[in-house]
């Protein structure tokens, strides 16, 4: 039979907060265990959480981001079971009234877009409906560069700062009822998210086909079999009792705490600003991708972009020449904007648009502003390479150059045009590599021709 | 020659200042007293001789070197074990606690360091502070001073008898349904709940969030105002703690009770009520009336469904503040599980005594899926109407006047057997809590056996200067301070 799938995500984002959600213990990754700790974290008797207001704020960030309704009352709630890691013994979470409902998310999968649904954002987690692996995986990524990119999180999944959890069930083509969903953990990767779909699609289908039912149960990934195992049914699950949070107030977001945050978000998301470099300044796909990496890159793009008055040289001499001497030099865009001033950029390619240097000089010019910081300009002049522009100089080096070639000049004026480049070549060669080489050609094509 | 175990804390301090009295002095002669008394008594659990007589010298230096002294200075205080102090035991009064040594103070007990007092020792209560008797501690049974066969109330049972017993001047409580003014009562002395969020409740370690408030026991009620001052006030550690500005609860103290309107809610003075108790509080009312008060009848008409709601609301709480009880990280950890289920099973089984036990149970069902709507959440509705009634009636009146508890101080052993006995008897104080009120219970009168008799007196919400000063006025016209239970000096 064909079957409909139904994908649900929870997603679970560990925010960039310098210090924890309910006290003032420092979140780095990687400090030595026990030492980020507190009464308050934790749990020792006695002790009471407090709410972090950042991580309200980029709660509120992500909302409005999705295209959330931001509660202007949500309350925080207990979720009770007992857990070794779990001081407490429950959870501080949010339960029937989080602080935003009802947003979405446009992804492209398999070459179609398609607009994701978003239930709701915790202060911890949202989840959404989706009807394919791909399109579950596209959401996830598509997700995580997002808070990414409005700074909410770090998006790391090896440090655990996102994870995900992801509901799955079939129904009949036609159907209107669910089917009995299965809950998947342990999904670390956005290409276990798919695999792990994929490995319980195909296993709900035989077991459907079979005619057996799919038992509703938490599933553990093994990413290694590529196979998902039982981890409770759901006789064992959990009752987690949840009731409100008494030792925190309900949280109230006014209309003023909304308007400072959204003033707070870049003006243009990543993925918008993707789309523009390609529609309107005609950039390759894989060159605008590698510009909006980030919000410091695109806005390093741009700035270099106005001050060398063309766009896609710019984009060129990002993608290519500066980011391999990133990459060699082991920087990132902030060293990159202290070293190379995106006006500093800019007017080397300017410099090279109106041929006062031609593109391989420019490289050079590149590596000395990049080792001693001095301005385009001032290194082409220093070291004297200028292309010669000047047509008299020229005309005299071309003078000798001819006369010094009596036989290549009888050849070429025999029909052989094809040693105009032999001309060149030494024009360049005499002038010291510093002819304008358009100049060269069109005044030595004059003299040959004459 | 002042003795000390039956002197005011502005006469303790007025020693301490002047010099004709060390803190040293004053300390040791409340640690004699403990020492005559309270093999009998029982009130503390534990006595910090060697760390309180430091910290008086302390004070004694501070002085010699002409420092500033605050408004406690030299003043021995007795804390509640369920307040954390830092470096001494915090048991709760229970097993899974025994051996449990906070690094950290509870704000209050800082704030009471900060002013100059010196914590002379922990105090016996209720498991957790779940009890009226102190019959549920699991190390001892506190006696009442008035009467060594009877209780002194709880849980803050061992404060009260040690306020009561003259062994310190005055004591830090907790009170979630009472357990501060039901021992008042019961020993004859001044005790105060304030206002919930009046007093942060960090470090106080949670029986019931939305209800638990620590307080002030006294000599006077003077007294009682004079520590308030000190605890009182917005903490950043408790987000439910006030901001509102704290007023001076002394200044006003004098005042009197002149053109006070009082209000007599009806529903407290039911058919059955004993009738000594009704008579002492009759008493009381008749007195604030000669002062100038008015008194008037008023009604509560939900207090019927007070207990049911308050036994639904606390025990739901309870059930998850104390699932961090489980042995992993600190207190008694069972010996010999296999794994950690067993651990968590084991420990919690071996930890808890039996009442702890039956409202974890309680709390757990009423808060689990398919009995959330019909009990937790429809408590809570009825909270709200509880509520409602105090706004209405704090509208006609400026306090109310109840008898604290139905009776005097029970037997020991009396109603261990019967919870819902041993519940009915703060059957006049769990509203308070519900309300988030503040109440206060003054001695009013002694039985024919020869055991006092508490009048409640409740403000509106941060209402404790207006409580305080009808308390003092009360205090004076009552003349129980002369009273002394019958210990040997």
């Amino acid at each position: 039979m064909t079957y409909e799938t139904i994908i649900g995500l929870e997603v679970h984002c560990q925010l960039l907060t310098a210090s924890k959600i309910f006290c003032g213990c420092r979140t780095r990754f990687g400090d030595p265990p026990n030492t980020n700790v507190c009464p308050i974290c934790l749990g020792m008797p006695g002790s009471l959480p407090v709410l972090n207001r950042t991580a309200v704020d980029y709660a509120i960030r992500a909302a409005l981001t999705l295209d959330c309704d931001i509660r202007p009352r949500s309350i925080f709630a207990r979720k009770n079971y007992f857990y070794p890691d779990l001081p407490k013994g429950y959870q501080i979470s949010m339960y029937d009234q989080p602080l935003a409902v009802g947003g979405h998310l446009d992804i492209e999968a398999g070459g179609a877009r398609r607009r994701i649904g978003i239930t709701r954002i915790h202060m911890e987690e949202d989840a959404g409906d989706l009807r394919s692996p791909e399109e579950a995986h596209a959401y996830y990524s598509a997700l995580r560069n997002l808070l990414v990119d409005i700074g909410v999180t770090d998006g790391n999944m090896e440090e655990g700062s996102l994870r995900c959890d992801a509901n799955v069930s079939l129904r009949p083509k036609g159907q209107a009822a669910f089917g009995t969903k299965a809950e998947l953990k342990n999904l670390n990767s956005f290409r276990f998210v798919q695999k792990a779909l994929e490995y319980e699609i195909r296993r709900q289908t035989q077991l459907l086909d079979a005619g057996q039912r799919v038992a509703q149960e938490t599933r553990l990934y093994d990413s290694e079999e590529d196979k998902t195992y039982t981890m409770r049914s759901k006789e064992e699950a959990h009752d987690y009792r949840y009731f409100p949070e008494p030792d925190l107030l309900p949280l109230l977001v006014e209309k003023e705490w909304i308007e400072e945050v959204r003033k707070s978000l870049p003006a243009k998301l990543l993925s918008q600003r993707r789309e523009e470099y390609i529609t309107a300044y005609g950039l390759l796909a894989q060159v605008a991708t590698t510009l909006t990496s980030s919000q410091p890159m695109a806005d390093y793009f741009e700035a270099t972009a106005t001050a060398a008055g063309d766009h896609k040289a710019a984009a060129n001499w990002i993608s290519g020449e500066v980011l391999a001497r990133m990459k060699e030099g082991g920087f990132d865009i902030v060293v990159l904007k202290s070293k190379l001033p995106p006006e500093r950029l800019g007017g080397l390619i300017a410099r090279v648009k109106d041929g006062t240097v031609s593109g391989s000089t420019g490289k050079e010019v590149l590596e000395t502003i990049l080792r001693t910081g001095q301005d385009p300009d001032e290194v082409i002049r220093s070291s004297g390479l200028a292309q010669v522009s000047d047509e008299g100089a020229l005309e005299e080096a071309i003078e000798k150059v001819v006369a010094a070639s009596p036989g290549q000049l009888a050849q070429y004026k025999a029909g052989k045009t094809t040693l105009l480049g032999y001309f060149v070549g030494q024009v360049l060669k005499a002038t010291g590599g510093k002819a304008n080489p358009a100049l060269v050609n069109r005044l030595l094509k004059e003299r040959l021709d004459r | 020659m002042t003795d000390p175990s039956r002197a005011t804390i502005a006469e303790l301090r007025d020693l301490v200042v002047s010099g004709r009295m060390s803190a040293s002095e004053i300390c040791k002669a409340h640690l004699g007293r403990t020492r005559a008394v309270d093999d009998r008594v029982k009130a503390y659990r534990s006595v910090l001789e060697r760390q309180a007589l430091a910290e008086a010298d302390a004070v004694d230096r501070a002085r010699r070197e002409s420092r500033p002294l605050g408004p406690l200075a030299g003043v021995p205080i007795a804390v509640k074990d369920v307040l954390c102090t830092q470096g001494t035991p915090t048991t709760c009064g229970s097993r899974i606690l025994e051996n449990f040594v906070p690094y950290y103070d509870a704000t209050c007990v800082a704030r009471l360091r900060e002013a100059g007092a010196v914590i002379i020792g922990k105090t016996n209560m209720d498991e957790f502070a779940m009890g009226s008797s102190t019959e549920n501690s699991a190390f001892e049974v506190t006696r009442n001073p008035w009467d060594l066969t009877r209780v002194p109330g709880g849980s803050s049972g061992g404060s009260a008898a040690a306020v009561a017993a003259g062994m310190v001047p005055a004591a830090l409580g907790t009170d979630t349904g009472g357990s501060i003014r039901q021992p008042a009562a019961l020993c004859g002395v001044p005790g105060l709940k304030p206002t919930y969020g009046r007093v942060s409740r960090y470090g106080l370690v949670a029986f019931a969030s939305s209800l638990d408030q620590a307080g002030p026991f006294g000599r006077t009620v003077a007294d009682v105002a004079r520590i308030l001052q000190v605890i009182a006030g917005h903490d950043p550690l408790d987000s439910t703690s006030a901001p509102e500005p704290v007023p001076d609860y002394l200044g006003g103290l004098e005042r009197g009770i002149a053109g006070l309107r009082i209000g007599v809610p009806k529903e407290y003075f039911p058919a059955g009520l004993d009738a000594e108790v009704h008579g002492s509080v009759r008493a009381a009312l008749a007195a604030a009336e000669r002062l100038g008060a008015s008194i008037d009848e008023v009604s509560l008409p939900h207090t019927e469904y007070a207990i049911p709601t308050y036994y639904i609301i606390a025990t739901a709480e309870a059930s998850s503040n104390l699932a961090r009880y489980d042995g992993v990280r600190y207190g008694l950890r069972a010996a010999g599980a296999p794994d950690i289920a067993q651990l968590f099973r084991k420990t919690r089984n071996a930890g808890f005594g039996a009442e702890v036990k039956r409202r974890i149970m309680l709390g757990t069902y009423v808060l689990s899926s398919g009995y959330y709507d019909a009990y937790y959440l429809k408590g809570q509705k009825v909270r709200t109407l509880i509520r409602r009634d105090f706004e209405d009636a704090f509208r006609r009146v400026d306090l109310l006047i109840t008898p604290t508890t139905p009776s005097a101080a029970f037997r020991i052993g009396e109603k261990v057997d019967d919870p819902l006995a041993m519940y009915l008897s703060d059957i006049f104080t769990v509203t308070i809590n519900l309300a988030g009120l503040p109440g206060m219970s003054i001695p009013c009168g002694l039985t024919r056996d020869g055991l006092p008799i508490g009048a409640q007196i409740i403000g509106p919400r941060f209402g404790e200067d207006v409580v305080l000063r009808a308390a003092a006025a009360l205090e004076g016209a009552m003349q129980f301070r002369d009273r002394h239970p019958p210990l040997p000096r």
